[in-house]
């Protein structure tokens, strides 16, 4: 099938290529940009690990072709990341709150937790859990990392940590 | 888990769009959010040879009072219907139907319409668009036609579509002047948000003294096409909605389904959630009805 020349600004840099329309987004980051930290699951829409904005929304990049993707805007995981290159306010709640074991899950989670927070710098809960139901975590269990978007959030909002450990239900 | 290859055009107007499903051999489909389609590429159960991408297709998406109607343009994201004023006001079963479809990064991507046109009959929107008796416009680039969403789904993935036809709309009809309105929404899925394995909805409107005026009652996956209940909907009417008098016209459902057994579940399992879900659904739409009323 004849090439499609696209520009998609991926963490704020517009990057022109010529791709296959059958490419998806996810691969076009990671094999056409080099871009590892979005990851490939079950590439179908089930998993949750290639998450990324898309548009400052989160979407999976497994069920969009990177044709689709021409003249819009693209965050990745690497884009989270403070522009000295240090971790950003959630990915250093993550650490602090061993919210990751193997980490496959974790830039898709992460994606969803700066989409929530963005939208809702004071979300309950059960705001939180919703807001990463998409998002499949097969090792540390979800409880950890539903107390690193709780502690995000107190950061956020300035205020000392509820502390919540009781996620023995999550 | 690679999609087959395929060529891609953008059109920018719904007459080009329908002028490449016109031509027989380019086996041309419609993408529009691809939260079904694309998957269903991916494991290669469909090999389109040409996706007509619709995003960038004028007047398309918007949510807009029209008449007694809301009309929602094909391509309208369902995370906007969710978040739309005009949905929460007028279309309460929609409004409650909604965060049952997918998680937050499929809404963001799929569409009204595309969920419509898709078919599968365990979907939410089909199923509200079945119970308030949806009306559906579809166009073949020139003409325009309405289908009511009884006449729409004939099988599952299978609608009255035309081969060279792509949805402009949907209209909902909002609900007044006949009482306090409700909506109850109930799903039965493996996991939060997955598929429903059976899913049901109800919408009435009660007057002053507490009786039904109106009634709308659909099931979904209980049946190859989502599946209206106008006969427990007749004897709603003139009713007042409390459990016993629920709960006595639940068993007329089993004449109107024909659920099919699955690895999820088995049809008679199917047939007794259905009952069930349709009970609750209908009493949790009396309930917000008092409460608006």
């Amino acid at each position: 099938m004849p090439e499609k020349r696209i520009t998609v600004t991926v963490n704020g840099t517009p990057h022109s290529a010529a791709v296959e329309p059958r490419l998806t987004l996810l691969d076009f980051l990671r094999d056409v940009l080099d871009l590892t930290g979005t990851h490939v699951g079950c590439e179908h829409g089930v998993c949750g690990a290639c998450s990324i904005l898309f548009d400052d929304l989160p979407i999976r990049s497994c069920l969009m072709f990177a044709v689709q993707a021409d003249g819009h805007r693209v965050t990745t995981v690497e884009g989270l990341a403070e522009p000295d290159g240090g971790l950003s306010l959630i990915q250093d709640c993550f650490w602090e709150t061993h919210a990751l074991q193997c980490g496959y899950c974790t830039p898709g989670m992460l994606i969803a937790a700066h989409a929530l927070l963005r939208r809702n710098p004071d979300p309950s809960r059960e705001e939180i859990r919703k807001a990463i139901s998409g998002n499949l975590c097969r090792c540390t269990g979800y409880g950890q990392i539903v107390e690193a978007i709780e502690l995000a959030a107190d950061r956020l909002n300035q205020r000392a940590p509820t502390a919540s450990a009781e996620h023995g239900d999550d | 888990m690679k999609a087959a290859a395929f060529d891609y055009v953008r059109p920018a107007s719904l007459r080009e769009a329908c002028g490449y499903l016109a031509d027989k051999d380019a086996e041309a489909r419609i993408i529009a959010g691809g939260q079904s389609l694309v998957p269903m590429m991916a494991m290669r159960l469909v090999r389109p040879g040409l996706l007509v991408d619709i995003n960038e297709v004028d007047g398309l998406s918007g949510i807009t009072r029209d008449g007694a109607d809301v009309a929602i343009g094909a391509a309208t994201r369902q995370a906007e219907a969710a978040r739309s004023g005009i949905v929460a006001a007028d279309l309460p079963l929609l409004a409650l139907a909604l965060p049952f479809i997918g998680h937050d990064q499929t809404r963001n991507r799929g569409t009204v319409g595309g969920s419509l046109a898709h078919a599968d009959p365990s979907a939410e929107i089909g199923l509200v668009a079945a119970a308030l008796g949806a009306r559906i416009t579809a166009t073949d680039g020139t003409r325009d036609r309405q289908i009511a969403a009884a006449e729409f789904f004939l099988a599952p993935m299978m609608t009255a579509l035309e081969p060279d036809e792509c949805l402009r709309a949907v209209h909902f009809p909002v609900w007044s002047g006949d009482g306090a309105v409700g909506a109850g929404f109930q799903e039965v899925s493996s996991r939060d948000s997955d598929f429903a394995i059976v899913a049901a909805a109800a919408q009435l409107a009660l007057d002053k003294d507490g009786v039904c005026r109106r009634a709308a009652v659909a099931v979904a996956n209980a049946a190859p096409t989502p599946v209206r209940l106008g006969a427990l909907e007749a004897a709603l009417v003139g009713q007042r909605p409390d459990a016993d008098t629920v709960e006595a016209l639940l068993p007329t459902i089993d004449a109107a389904i024909d659920p099919s057994s699955d690895l999820h579940a088995s049809a008679n399992a199917r047939r007794h959630m259905a009952r069930s879900l349709t009970g609750r659904a209908i009493l949790q739409a009396a309930r917000n009805a008092e409460a608006e009323g």
